[in-house]
């Protein structure tokens, strides 16, 4: 029997914490704000956009104690049982000298208003611990979940490579504290299942996976929430009620990953910032893409799992998976099925989970030697955009040339992530070559009716994705002259 | 500031003087979260909450309303309707009554405040706030400037005609003409810090308002209205912003009042602080415009004359739109001479929140319609735009009225434009852009060099006014009060280099203080790039009253002429000896002599006569170029801005590193307006982007890839301005003319540069790909 604890434990900045009265859906900015006066985080958006309420969670990770920024108007507080948070008061001036972050913002005027700048310190010092000597595109990357109005951010990108002139882990109070921290965060790993609240107001932290599916049994309509990235919006904008919760965000279980025969297998709890950095050297232009979800803020928080089980149909990993023709695994108590993932997606949200069913793993065939993949996302700003339409294309050809197998998946072209199965079938068997492409796009619209909506028309959709083929031809024709316009690859 | 630190008394310059590189005088407390905005401030206790009920019809009549699950869920205190204004239900700003604080039996936009529920907390109210029950009788609405009777639309003030020679008939008579329409977007303020307001009741009928606001006098005045009460009554404060740009010069007006009212019923402090997709529906934005253009020139492209109509999506009530759709017809030259001018604006009504300021005021929007024509007739004669545009400045002796019959005397685009165009290598670089066209079907490049003249002045002359407190105290610490009010852009520290210039101090000697109207009344509102030109000469003019009586002190009881006495940094030379500043403050102070002074500061030669369209409605204009780079995915309309070359000036900056980020920040933020931002209303007349999920302003991966800013060493303001310094908040902004052209340019290329793009703005990919598309069309037909 595991043992049941009702409060949740974590580390404020110096401070053990130790709630037991927390409501499910109390995000970690209103208790900083309101119940701690720790006005220093702001909140700009409250929907996990903006940045101007970034702080750092330190969790221990197999690999030891890491941490990451966050957005913490999406972040419920009950999920950061074990963490370490980390808020621009920590950084207080020492001796009355500033940290190395804050002086170079302050010495290359990289604030005017001043509003969204201690997100972007909180930003910053992430990156400066993981990276002291950032690339440029690194810095942009950084960045990307934080909105500046006043700067233009020249000045902020000014600072941010000069930072490491201003000193090192030397000048930094995590770093000091660092083996102190790990030790306490250690301390209150006590292995209980973690429950609070009664009735309608109940929040469930399971204390294994094993826990977790033993739990949904008995509460099989509780909302699952891993890294709030989308269910922080249910309540911060809709005011919707998502008791009784279970957080899974800490279930190390839930994000491992392995390759087996060619398939690579991704836990559900994988964040995107774990997964880049898995398959960036496995399916680059899945790396690629996962760069340009969110910000990075919610790439640490955000989980592939919880893109997939959401069900969205302008998620952006269904398509490329199933492009790949990836499977899922869904358990239930003891027992396991797995489908594929196209299967997964019925109807605009409607997914084939059963209560008290949850995504455990994600399998992912790797793309096949000699085939060709990619991904193509579009959106009205290139970073931190949510999808107008994406491609994902994967193509293996034959000795003669001859198209012998293509898989083709779009986002934001129906009520779901789905397969472009006539596409498809007007270009299998035919030699790849610009006039079976241009064939092809004819069947674009037995395959899709997309949608008219603030982020792009139909008509447009319907373009764009018919030239994202083209693209994805000329790509794998071979030729000199580009067919992207890129940030970092000259155009 | 105000550090007890020993003074440097034999120091050649102060520390912290004018024309020096000062960061934000709040950086430290930016970067440590210890600047307090208004939500920061500890709260008084049993502070309620407001939320503000919005309506979810877009033209209506209000059939019933039934608030009672709204009165009667957890927390609520307090529920205001119309009914429960004591004075005034009105809060427009030029006093034409058409702006309610909460609607009143009709609703004339999806989004406008119809109650206000006053909770315990935040939470409660909002929650609350969705219970009521309001059925409406729907009437038909427009709520785009297309859908207005053309013939006669309804407008919410009076239109302006510009007119200078017979433009019509020069037009027939021209060469060459060219007629068009084109549509240029609006664009959200997304100020970081949402609108608020703080309201703690006094005794009487006092109240004090925290309001985050750029016009606090106007919310003195506003809040007093709306209460029914005398100004005197009403003290409202702002230290600082997170953000402004306009969207919070009249637009916090309502929270303000509000919250005032809540607060003297329930006698408690009172919050209103919206979140952020209730302020972006409920508050106003920039005009979006469908500008109708017609030229006549001739065969070397010399526009003989024009005619423009401005017709500007003003919503629902007037607000400031008369000044924004005048200003907009004040830049329909942008730098441009026309020998023949006529210009009109149509301020619609539409069904749409009240549209409001937003850095550049209109200007913007009137300058596209002028650089829309000078592609038009490039394109026409197969030149490149920027011979057409440098054909067509203002002369420096001739050719040099605008069209609102000022003088242009301080002209110097000439110059900004060629020393530009040699350091940013336009010509070679265009020259590669058509050769790496020439081999790139896919990826297309452009390049575009455009140029900005932008009037300085309120065009309403009366608001050229500025007041400004100043106390020496007996330590020699100075306390700094004025009405402009800190947004971001560095006023506060500006000033306060005036005042340390004038005493000759160093700069932490001078205490900055939140503007409040209890210490400078009847301020005009933080706006029209005015912020330093006003309040530092006012501030000035206050600083020199004390000194001049210290002089006087210093020479009567010394013995020595006026003029022997001389201010050194942090000491005072009488004759031939020096004493240290406060030592003279203090003989003055035991002496009697008053150590406060008011200043105060009016901008002399300006006038206007908006009957005639004539006068000087302009004290100086502020001059810069861009020239921009972009590659353009004419598959999928995607792009990215290469390269961005900046030359801007300011006269004789103040503070070269605070202009440096406004010019910087004035260009991204530009850019966001003509790229991607984008306003989307559905057919119900619901406004969809009301967030940073749906609204997309510029990122740092969004800047050019190679951004080099330079502000020009040379120029020195032609007036007596504070220091020959020249204003720099909003022109900056219109630098990003230049990407939307460089874009304009790329696309042009599809159909080998014969067809002109008419690329309309925001020139999103999806803008960008139909134009290409479009081109490509009629390339093919001819």
């Amino acid at each position: 029997m595991t043992a049941i604890r009702s409060e949740i434990r974590f580390i404020l900045n110096g401070e053990e914490v130790r709630l037991a009265e927390v409501a499910p859906d109390e995000t970690l900015l209103d208790y900083l704000r309101l119940r701690r006066s720790l006005t220093g985080t702001k909140e700009g958006c409250a929907e996990g956009d903006c940045g101007a309420c970034t702080v750092l969670v330190g969790r221990l990770t197999p690999d030891g104690l890491v941490y990451e920024s966050v957005n913490s108007c999406i972040r419920f507080l009950g999920s950061l049982d074990g963490t370490h948070v980390v808020t621009v008061e920590h950084l207080a001036p020492v001796a009355g000298r500033l940290h190395p972050v804050q002086q170079a913002m302050v010495d290359f005027h990289g604030s005017q208003c001043g509003f969204c700048t201690p997100g972007f310190v909180m930003s910053l010092y992430a990156l400066w611990m993981q990276d002291p000597k950032p690339s440029d595109r690194r810095i942009e990357k950084a960045l990307q979940g934080n909105l500046c109005r006043c700067t233009g951010y020249e000045a902020i990108v000014r600072a941010a490579r000069a930072i490491s002139s201003y000193g090192d882990a030397n000048d930094d109070p995590l770093a000091a504290e660092r083996a102190e921290i790990a030790g306490r965060l250690n301390a209150m790993r006590d292995g209980a299942r973690v429950e609070i609240g009664t009735g309608s107001k109940r929040f469930f932290i399971p204390a294994s996976v094993d826990d977790l599916a033993d739990l949904l049994e008995t509460e099989p309509k509780a909302t699952i929430v891993a890294g709030a990235t989308d269910v922080g919006l249910w309540v911060t904008k809709f005011m919707r009620e998502i008791a009784p919760v279970v957080f899974i965000g800490h279930l190390d279980e839930l994000r491992r990953t392995s390759e087996k025969d060619g398939v690579l297998s991704i836990g559900a709890g994988v964040s995107y910032t774990e997964a880049f950095r898995l398959l960036a050297g496995r399916v680059p232009a899945l790396a690629t893409l996962i760069d340009r979800i969110g910000g990075e803020q919610v790439r640490n928080m955000g989980t592939i799992g919880g893109n997939i089980a959401n069900g969205s149909p302008i998620g952006d990993t269904p398509p490329p998976l199933i492009a790949l023709g990836a499977t899922l695994t869904l358990r239930k108590g003891r027992s396991r099925r797995t489908i594929t993932l196209e299967e997964f997606f019925i109807d605009y949200g409607k997914q084939d989970r059963r209560p008290g069913e949850f995504v455990e793993a994600v399998h992912v065939p790797l793309p096949a030697a000699g085939s060709r993949f990619a991904i193509y996302k579009v959106t009205k700003r290139r970073d931190e955009d949510i999808t107008a339409t994406l491609g994902a294309f994967n193509l293996m050809l034959d000795a003669s040339g001859k198209v012998e197998k293509i898989r083709i998946a779009y986002g934001g072209m129906a009520a779901t992530p789905k397969r472009a199965h006539a596409v498809e079938a007007a270009i299998a068997g035919k030699p790849w070559t610009r006039e079976t492409v241009d064939a092809a796009l004819a069947e674009y619209e037995r395959d899709f009716r997309p949608l008219t909506d603030m982020r792009a028309s139909a008509d447009y959709r319907m373009l764009a994705s018919k030239n994202l083929l083209v693209r994805f031809f000329l790509e794998t024709s071979g030729r000199a002259a580009p067919v992207q316009v890129g940030r970092y690859e000259a155009a | 500031m105000n550090k007890h630190a020993a003074l440097d008394l034999k120091s050649s310059r102060i520390a912290g003087g004018i024309h020096t590189d000062q960061r934000h005088d709040s950086a430290h407390k930016h970067v440590t979260g210890t600047a307090v905005y208004i939500d920061d401030m500890p709260e008084p206790a049993g502070t309620l909450h407001g939320c503000l009920g919005l309506s979810t019809a877009t033209h209506a009549t209000i059939r019933s309303m039934d608030l009672s699950a709204v009165r009667a869920a957890p927390g609520v205190v307090d529920v205001l309707t119309a009914k429960d204004i004591p004075g005034e239900n009105d809060i427009s700003p030029t006093g034409r009554h058409d702006e309610p604080v909460l609607a009143d039996g009709k609703v004339q936009f999806y989004g406008q405040p119809v109650f206000c529920v006053i909770a315990r907390t935040r939470e409660e109210a909002r929650r609350a706030c969705r219970l009521a029950k309001i059925e409406y009788d729907e009437h038909p609405f427009i709520t785009d400037a297309a859908e207005a009777d053309p013939k006669n639309p309804k407008l919410v003030t009076e239109p302006l005609t510009l007119k200078r020679g017979d433009a019509a008939a020069t037009i027939a008579r021209a060469p060459r003409r060219v007629k068009g329409q084109m549509r240029v977007g609006g664009q959200d303020h997304f100020y970081l810090e949402g609108q608020i307001a703080l309201a703690v009741p006094g005794e009487d009928r006092d109240v004090t308002v925290y309001s985050s606001t750029q016009h606090p006098s106007e919310v003195q005045h506003m809040v007093a209205h709306v209460l029914g009460v005398p100004n005197h009554a009403v003290t409202v404060e702002i230290r600082r912003m997170g953000g402004g740009f306009g969207g919070k010069e009249t637009q916090g007006n309502q929270f303000a009042a509000l919250a005032a009212v809540a607060a003297k019923r329930t006698g408690k402090a009172v919050k209103i602080r919206p979140d952020r997709d209730d302020d972006m529906t409920a508050t106003g934005k920039r005009h979006d415009f469908l500008i109708d253009y017609e030229a006549g020139y001739d065969d070397e492209g010399n526009i003989l004359g024009a005619e423009f109509r401005y017709a500007a999506r003003c919503g629902f009530s007037a607000d400031l739109s008369g000044a924004v759709t005048d200003r907009a017809l004040f830049h329909c030259d942008n730098a441009y001479y026309y020998p023949a001018v006529r210009a009109v604006s149509a301020p619609l009504y539409t069904n749409t929140v009240s549209n409001t300021a937003f850095r550049g005021f209109g200007g913007p929007q009137g300058m596209v319609g002028a650089e829309r024509i000078i592609d038009e007739v490039a394109f026409a004669l197969g030149k490149d735009p920027l011979e057409i545009r440098r054909r067509n400045f203002y002369g420096t002796d001739t050719r040099n009225v605008t069209p609102y019959h000022q003088t242009v005397e301080d002209n110097i685009i000439g110059r900004i434009v060629d020393e530009l165009e040699k350091s940013s290598d336009y010509q070679r670089r265009r020259r590669q852009i058509a050769a790496f066209n020439a081999n790139s079907d896919v990826v297309k490049r452009g390049i575009a060099l455009t140029p900005l003249k932008f009037g300085i002045s309120f065009t309403a002359t009366q608001f050229n006014q500025a007041g400004a407190l100043v106390h020496v105290y007996t330590d020699g610490s100075v306390h700094l009060n004025h009405g402009g009010t800190e947004m971001g852009q560095g006023l506060y520290v500006k000033v306060a280099q005036v005042v340390a210039e004038e005493f000759q101090i160093d700069l932490d000697q001078v205490k900055i203080t939140a503007t409040t109207t209890a210490k400078v009344p009847n301020t005009s509102a933080t706006a029209a790039s005015s912020g330093s030109d006003l309040n530092g000469m006012a501030a000035q003019n206050a600083a020199r009253q004390i000194k001049d009586r210290l002089i006087d002190f210093a020479s009567e009881t010394h013995g020595v002429a006026k003029d022997q006495i001389l201010f050194l940094p942090n000491r005072v030379r009488i004759g031939n000896q020096e004493i240290p500043f406060v030592e003279l403050v203090k003989q003055a102070y035991n002496a009697r002599v008053q150590l406060s002074a008011a200043g105060f500061y009016k901008t002399p030669k300006i006038h206007w006569d908006r009957e005639k369209g004539s006068g000087h409605p302009f004290y100086y204009f502020a001059y810069g170029a861009a020239c921009a780079e972009v590659s353009v995915d004419t598959l999928t309309g995607e792009y990215m801005v290469e390269r961005a070359d900046i030359l801007h000036e300011t006269g004789r900056s103040l503070n070269r590193a605070i202009d440096l980020g406004q010019i910087e920040g004035g260009f991204i933020q530009g850019m966001g307006w003509l790229t991607t931002e984008e306003l989307w209303w559905d057919g119900k007349g619901r406004l969809r982007t009301h967030a940073p999920s749906t609204y997309k302003i510029p990122l740092a991966s969004d800047r050019p890839k190679i951004f080099n800013v330079t502000l020009a060493d040379w120029p020195e303001a032609h007036e007596p301005t504070i220091h020959r310094s020249k204003a720099v908040g909003e022109p900056p902004f219109m630098l990003a003319m230049s990407v939307l052209h460089a874009l304009s340019d790329a696309v042009a290329s599809v159909a080998d540069h014969k067809v002109c793009p008419c690329l309309d703005a925001p020139a999103t990919p999806e803008r960008v790909l139909m134009t290409i598309e479009r081109l490509r069309k009629t390339r093919a037909e001819h």
